[in-house]
Order: C-alpha cells, then sequence, then structure tokens
C-alpha cells in the first residue's frame, strides 16, 4: 500500500492513526460494490471496484474527468442499463440486496435510490406539482396526505420559506439553486434510502452552493449520501469518507479527514494537491 | 497509470509560493543560527562588544517571522493547501514560531554574557556552559538541515537528544549550587550563568518541537506528547551515556 517516496523509521509508522484506511462494520453498509467491472462495448470503464458505502453517512468521489465516479454513481440505481452498450459483472448489493439479481424491479430500486444531476431538472409543472409528482405516481392522491409530504420534503431541502407562499407558481421561475434544492426535495419526497448527487453544485453561485453543502449534511443523519464533485473542497467540506478513482480504478478510500492531510497514496496525494497534470 | 507528471503543480505560481516560504523558513533558520552562535562565542569569550551586537540584531528575525506568517496566511486562504502542501504550510507555521523564540533566548544569552564578561566567573563553568551551548548549536543545525531535506531519521535523532541538554543542564545546576554555597558573593554571578543555562536548555527544547514537525510533516504522523516521543528521548539517552557528565 506504502508507495511513497520516502520511508518512515517503523516506529513512527506504526503510531496513532494508521493511513486512510477506512473500515467499516457489516451493520453500517448501505451499499456494497464487489469485483464490479463494466463496459461500454469493448471499453472498460471500471475496474475491479470493491467498495462498501456507510449508511447515513455523505461519501465523495473524486477524480479527473473520465475516470469513471459518475459511471459507479449511476450503478447503484441502474441508471446505465438506459445505455445499450454498457454491460456489468460483479454485484452490487443495497442493504444486502442484489440489484443486479433476475426479477428486480429497477422502478423500485430508483425509489429507494433517489439521484439529482449536475443541471437542476425540474418538471415544466408547479412547485408543488414538481414535489408531489413521484407520491401521485405511486397512488397517492389524497390531498391532505400529499400538502404534508409536499410541505415535509420542501422544508428538508431548506426551500420551503423561500416557496411557501407560491407553490402554485411554474418551477421555471426558480433561481438555479432554488431549482436545485427542488429537485432534491422531488428526490426525498419518495422517502428514499439513499441520495445520489451527480455534480450537484457545479452550476451554482458559491452562496447557493454553500445551501446545497449545507442541506447534504442535514440530510445525512437520514440517507445515505453519495457525491461525485469536481470540487476538491467540497468533498473535503462535505464527505465524511472519499474514493478517489483514476482511470476506472479506484486508487484510495478513505476517511475524508486522513485523505485530505494524509492519503496513504502517492496518486491521492497528487491528484489533490494538484500536480496531476 | 504511470503517464502522470508528477513532480510539480500545475499551478507553477502555487510551487513558487511554497518553495518561497519553505526557503525563507531556511533563512530566518540560518539567522537564528548565527545568533545563537554568536551568543554561546561571547558568553565563553568574554565578549561584551559581540554580546551587545547580537542582543540589538533580534529584530531581524522578529520581522522575518511576521513575514513569513502573512505568507502562510496568503497561501491558506488562496490557494487551500491539501496533504503535503497543508502539512508544509503548518509545519512552517509552527516552525516559525519555535524559530523566533529560539532567537529570543539567544538575545537572552546574549544579554547575559554582557553581565558576565565583566565578571569573575570559573573557567570550569565558562567551558560547561560553552560545551551546553555546542549541543543545542549542533541540535538546531541539524534540525534545520532535517527541515531542509525533509528527513525524518536526522529528526527522530534530534528529538533524542534533547535529553543530552536536560541532563547537562541538571549537572550544571548542582555545579552552581556548590559554587554558589562556597562563596556568597558568587551568587550574583552564578544566577546569570544559570540564567543562560535555562535559556539553553529551552531552545533544545524548541528544536525538538521543530524536529516533531519536520515528522509531521513528511509523514503525517504527529508525535508530539506522545509515548514514542518520550521512547525516543529515552533510549537516545541510553544509547550514550554522559561521559563528559561530570567533567
Amino acid at each position: 500500500m506504502a508507495d511513497q517516496s520516502f520511508a518512515l523509521p517503523e516506529e513512527v509508522q506504526s503510531l496513532g492513526r494508521d493511513g486512510a484506511a477506512a473500515t467499516i462494520a457489516d451493520e453500517d453498509v448501505a451499499i456494497e460494490a464487489s469485483d464490479l467491472q463494466l463496459f461500454y462495448g469493448q471499453a472498460q470503464a471500471l475496474h475491479d471496484i470493491n467498495l462498501r458505502i456507510p449508511r447515513r453517512k455523505v461519501t465523495a468521489f473524486i477524480g479527473p474527468s473520465g475516470c469513471g465516479k459518475s459511471t459507479l454513481l449511476r450503478c447503484f440505481n441502474r441508471m446505465n442499463d438506459l445505455v445499450d452498450i454498457c454491460k456489468i459483472q460483479g454485484d452490487i448489493r443495497l442493504e444486502g440486496r442484489d440489484i443486479y439479481a433476475p426479477g428486480v424491479d429497477v422502478a423500485d430500486i430508483r425509489r429507494e435510490v433517489g439521484m439529482v444531476f449536475q443541471k437542476p431538472n425540474p418538471f415544466p409543472k408547479s412547485i408543488y406539482e414538481n414535489v408531489a409528482y413521484g407520491l401521485r405516481i405511486q397512488g397517492i392522491k389524497k390531498r391532505s396526505v400529499l400538502d404534508e409530504a409536499v410541505e415535509w420534503a420542501l422544508k428538508g431541502a431548506a426551500l420551503w420559506d423561500e416557496v411557501k407562499d407560491r407553490l402554485d407558481d411554474s418551477a421555471f421561475g426558480l433561481s438555479g439553486g432554488q431549482q436545485q434544492r427542488l429537485v432534491i426535495a422531488r428526490c426525498i419526497a419518495v422517502e428514499p434510502k439513499v441520495v445520489l448527487l451527480d455534480e450537484p453544485a457545479s452550476a451554482l453561485d458559491p452562496i447557493s452552493t454553500l445551501k446545497i453543502e449545507e442541506l447534504i449534511n442535514q440530510l445525512k443523519e437520514r440517507y445515505t449520501i453519495v457525491i461525485v464533485t469536481h470540487n476538491m473542497q467540497q468533498a473535503a467540506r462535505v464527505s465524511d469518507h472519499t474514493a478517489f478513482l483514476y482511470m476506472g480504478k479506484m486508487i484510495e478510500f478513505g476517511d475524508t479527514r486522513e485523505i485530505f492531510t494524509n492519503p496513504t497514496q502517492k496518486m491521492t496525494e497528487d491528484y489533490i494537491t494538484g500536480r496531476y497534470g | 497509470m504511470d503517464d502522470l507528471n508528477l513532480s510539480h503543480h500545475i499551478s507553477q505560481q502555487f510551487a513558487a509560493e511554497l518553495e518561497d516560504v519553505r526557503s525563507r523558513v531556511l533563512t530566518m533558520g540560518g539567522m537564528v543560527e548565527d545568533q545563537l552562535r554568536g551568543a554561546v562565542e561571547a558568553m565563553v569569550e568574554c565578549d561584551s562588544e559581540l554580546a551587545g551586537e547580537i542582543a540589538d540584531n533580534d529584530y531581524l528575525i522578529n520581522r522575518l517571522e511576521v513575514e513569513i506568517d502573512e505568507e502562510c496566511t496568503q497561501i491558506l486562504a488562496r490557494r487551500q493547501p491539501a496533504a503535503s502542501d497543508l502539512r508544509l504550510v503548518m509545519a512552517v507555521i509552527k516552525t516559525i514560531t519555535d524559530l523566533e523564540r529560539i532567537g529570543d533566548e539567544a538575545e537572552r544569552v546574549a544579554r547575559m554574557a554582557q553581565h558576565m564578561a565583566s565578571e569573575n566567573i570559573a573557567d570550569s563553568l565558562r567551558m560547561e556552559i560553552g560545551h551546553m551551548g555546542e549541543l543545542v548549536q549542533s541540535m538546531l543545525h541539524d534540525v534545520l538541515d532535517a527541515f531542509a531535506r525533509t528527513d525524518v531519521n536526522d529528526a527522530v535523532d534530534v528529538v533524542g537528544r534533547d535529553r543530552k541538554v536536560d541532563n547537562k543542564f541538571d549537572s550544571l545546576t548542582r555545579q552552581l549550587i556548590t559554587y554558589m554555597a562556597e562563596n556568597s558573593r558568587n551568587i550574583h554571578s552564578a544566577l546569570n550563568v544559570l540564567w543562560a543555562a535555562r535559556s539553553l536548555e529551552r531552545i533544545g527544547d524548541r528544536c525538538k518541537n521543530i524536529a516533531e514537525y519536520v515528522i509531521y510533516l513528511v509523514g503525517g504522523k504527529d508525535i508530539r506528547h506522545t509515548k514514542l516521543s518520550r521512547k525516543l528521548v529515552q533510549s537516545k539517552s541510553q544509547d550514550e551515556p554522559e561521559a563528559d557528565e561530570l567533567e
């Protein structure tokens, strides 16, 4: 594991915190990927990914463009099924259940594993209907139940105070940051177990970004969060664990505190200090 | 995967800033070394003029500390360094604090040397304190060297040598007590020697601190206040029995 150019005396090495390797107890694992390989046609995009994502924590994926971090994220709610040439080997378990097993209902998986993308994608509907959408699909029609759920989700997404007086206005009238929080509200309205965030703040200004980060911090009390970000400071700020991917391989996974102060792998070090070129 | 150009930052400007701050720490270290050497020499040679010069020069070190501090603040604010870069900046901030204090202690030694120049102090005492001065000078020199070369082994070595200085201080204290007991007119000059010795002993402690920062910088391990740190000190002093303790 030690790929470093210096050698510490043994007695110093054995001291205290042992590198960045994070151990996550079996009962705390929300998502587990084992020997995951992913191909786009002939090209292999993910190699031997073994990863345990802890429940109700924030896990960040970092790495250069094209390293496979979004691809990996999209495996967790089978979004890659939409890509015809995509083939997956190995298995991914959500709370112990193999989500790629035959007979698994993909809609079910996606209800349990919600996703938010880089660009806010509200539906061309009112604010209220955007949030209520998932619940209506589930067959909930009772107005009082919907009202309650919409308010709860909007509060959970830290948007309620800003929109409570205009719930029937079009979602497109909201600012980018508000739209992104609306999409998060839509996602949590159906009470998923996991929320996947793919560059959720990269199209937002710094203040809206901070609001999203603050929201992530609140959401982790209820949900397991996995975030892909190009902004390393953002990963450092919001995540509990960080995985560094490079060319489809997971180079290092560990406690965020360790990864950003004392990574075990030289490649991780070079990437987060800006030496990657 | 081997096509990474790992040797330098993408941001040349950032790399230059880090290099600059590192080299200024070494400049500051060199100045502190000169101050300490001068102070010890002034004491051993009864050179009041040199002592005065040393005492007056301390402000240069203080000024450099403030400048490096500001540079580090700018790097933290504008670059948000991570991993080894972050550890470098943290180590620099702490190192210059200790260097500045070493400068203060050297100034104190110089002031004592001014007082002592006109006093009649036993040659054996001057030799003893001169020897203690050599010990801390070599610690300071080696720890700066370890910082420059980011050499953990040298840093570990310096941590271990602090005990030697402490032992020297204890034996010198005992000698001074005897000296004072012999004749109460010795008390005034003996106290001056004691203050100077106390300053040198503190310099040893601060060199040990800097050595610990070097270990943190290189390996990301904070050994301060740990059993290991104590163990290094003890094993070192056992390795090299104090042959010269009772000179």
